[in-house]
């Protein structure tokens, strides 16, 4: 059942049955999750389980075979644009142009999201992560890292109420990961936006995420605090409990956590 | 439709024109080749045959619209491959853009990059050979237009096709011109042509625009009614173009082609 919009628009996301099939290839099969403002909620599962279908659904880019996403209460099958004016994101897929500098790629960003203070809000974007210096610089020719902060910087330029960050640390030293981990976290508390996080990188899920939904072929089949779930379902950890669920589904889970399908 | 997403994709191809010559230099070198070499050819033939036709005229005016209509076609195509090649599909289209502003955004690159190619055909036909089209005063801007609509409509209708069929289906659009240029009687005059040939060259707009420029320059006149079916013809080419490129667009989100391109390798 779908959500009334006064409730719908407490949520930054909301999805209600969403699924995704390709002739008889079910990708995503009805699920339903929400993320709320200020909350950052990890996207788990293996390879293959529907992760970036999911996101890329949210995004706008992949049409659902059902279901319904409500981006701050807007329903983006009806109001594409004024839904993804609310969101952006960062995908380790989805580089930004290399052939354009640093400021040539978010000065095209904020005019393309219809930033009004686009130009204060790359300079403010440049010094809050260190690209000042790299802002003639192709993107082409930064290191990982670089493009990383770059990447993030596009993704909060209008700043958004939804944000999808796909491995957003996957080439980060430890101590530049951390630093963005820090400022993800700031961001989340803040209020200002809802984050949806996909990451193999259990250790960091567990640092950062408030709850996280396990996805295995299309359905999710598990959902909860990433500190409790380990425990409730005798594992070791977050990155034990990842493998079994990767090569054995949960069939029944044990009280005190909720799955669904 | 806001203006801002319309500038993004206008304002991109600018910085990639500025930061690179190697993107320029084509705009300007293959029509200075054109017009040099037909310049030539026009002057050599005026010397040897006595026809009484100024062949300057009716072979270098030609060149000089059928390359305008080429550059036109290409400044839509290249700003649509620019996401092709850099793989950016998923960034721009998962912003709030609207399909109408990305499309009126490859136009208006469009006729920015086919201006600079025109600037440049112009002076060098006038100053080197001679070519009276600036006596054609505001009588150029129908014949113009007319070549301009039509290379938009085929420039959307290329970018349609490459994104329906994929990046390696861009070698089709390069031939496209020339695979038209012998029905729309670029240096002949369309009853040269067997019926069925002129049946599809009365269908395409630049068929009005030479059979007006071969009578204008023989002094007869031009139809101002010939001129206007070509305009309104190529102005339905648009229309479709735009309709088909919306199915297709339509077709990729739907089907996964539009995140493919960016997410093949991705789970």
């Amino acid at each position: 059942m779908s959500l009334p919009a006064a409730a719908a628009a407490d949520y930054a996301l909301h999805a209600h049955g969403l699924g995704k099939q390709y002739g008889r290839l079910v990708a995503v099969d009805g699920i339903s999750f929400s993320v709320r403002a200020g909350e950052i909620v990890g996207l788990l599962g293996p390879n293959g389980a529907g992760k970036t279908t999911t996101i890329n659904m949210v995004l706008g880019v992949l049409q659902p075979s059902a279901g319904q996403i409500l981006i701050e209460g807007v329903d983006l099958a009806r109001q594409r644009s004024r839904a993804l004016a609310h969101t952006n994101f960062a995908a380790v897929y989805a580089a930004l142009p290399g052939n354009l500098t640093v400021y040539q790629n978010l000065r095209f960003f904020s005019l393309l999201y219809d930033v009004a203070d686009g130009v204060a809000r790359i300079e403010q974007l440049l010094t809050e992560f260190d690209l000042q210096r790299l802002r003639g610089t192709r993107s082409g020719a930064l290191s990982s890292g670089e493009q990383t902060r770059l990447a993030l910087s596009k993704a909060l330029l209008n700043r958004p109420r939804l944000l999808l960050l796909d491995e957003p640390t996957a080439s980060l030293d430890p101590s530049a990961a951390d630093t963005i981990r820090t400022r993800i976290r700031t961001l989340a508390s803040g209020g200002a936006c809802g984050i949806l996080w996909t990451s193999h990188n259990m250790y960091e899920v567990e640092a950062i995420c408030d709850r996280v939904l396990f996805l295995s072929h299309g359905r999710i089949l598990l959902e909860g605090d990433p500190r409790a779930l380990p425990a409730a379902h005798g594992a070791a950890s977050l990155e034990e409990l990842f493998i079994r669920l990767a090569r054995e589904p949960l069939v029944q889970p044990p009280a005190g956590a909720r799955a669904s399908g | 439709m806001k203006l801002r997403p319309i500038a993004a994709i206008a304002l991109r191809q600018f910085y990639l024109m500025r930061s690179s010559p190697t993107r320029v230099l084509p705009m300007i070198a293959w029509v200075a080749v054109d017009i040099v070499l037909w310049g030539f050819i026009s002057r050599y033939l005026n010397t040897v045959a006595s026809t009484g036709v100024n062949f300057v005229a009716s072979l270098l005016g030609a060149v000089l619209f059928w390359d305008f209509f080429t550059r036109v076609m290409q400044g839509v195509t290249m700003a649509f491959f620019e996401d092709v090649w850099s793989r950016n599909f998923i960034n721009v289209f998962a912003t709030p853009l609207l399909i109408s502003e990305y499309l009126v955004g490859l136009i208006c690159t469009g006729i920015v990059t086919s201006l600079i190619g025109l600037i440049v055909m112009l002076t060098l036909a006038t100053w080197l050979f001679g070519l009276p089209f600036f006596s054609m005063g505001l009588l150029l801007l129908p014949f113009l237009l007319a070549l301009f609509l039509f290379g938009i409509g085929l420039g959307v209708l290329a970018s349609a096709m490459v994104l329906r069929l994929g990046p390696a289906s861009e070698w089709l659009v390069w031939p496209i011109p020339a695979m038209l240029s012998p029905f729309v009687g670029v240096f002949y005059p369309l009853s040269t042509l067997p019926a069925w040939m002129r049946g599809i060259g009365h269908a395409l707009p630049p068929s009005y625009v030479f059979e007006n420029m071969r009578s204008v320059v023989a002094g007869h006149g031009y139809s101002a009614s010939g001129l206007l079916l070509g305009i309104g013809l190529a102005l339905f080419d648009i229309l479709l173009a735009s309709l088909l490129f919306t199915r297709v667009y339509r077709y990729a989100v739907r089907s996964g082609l539009l995140a493919r391109y960016s997410a093949e390798s991705m789970t």
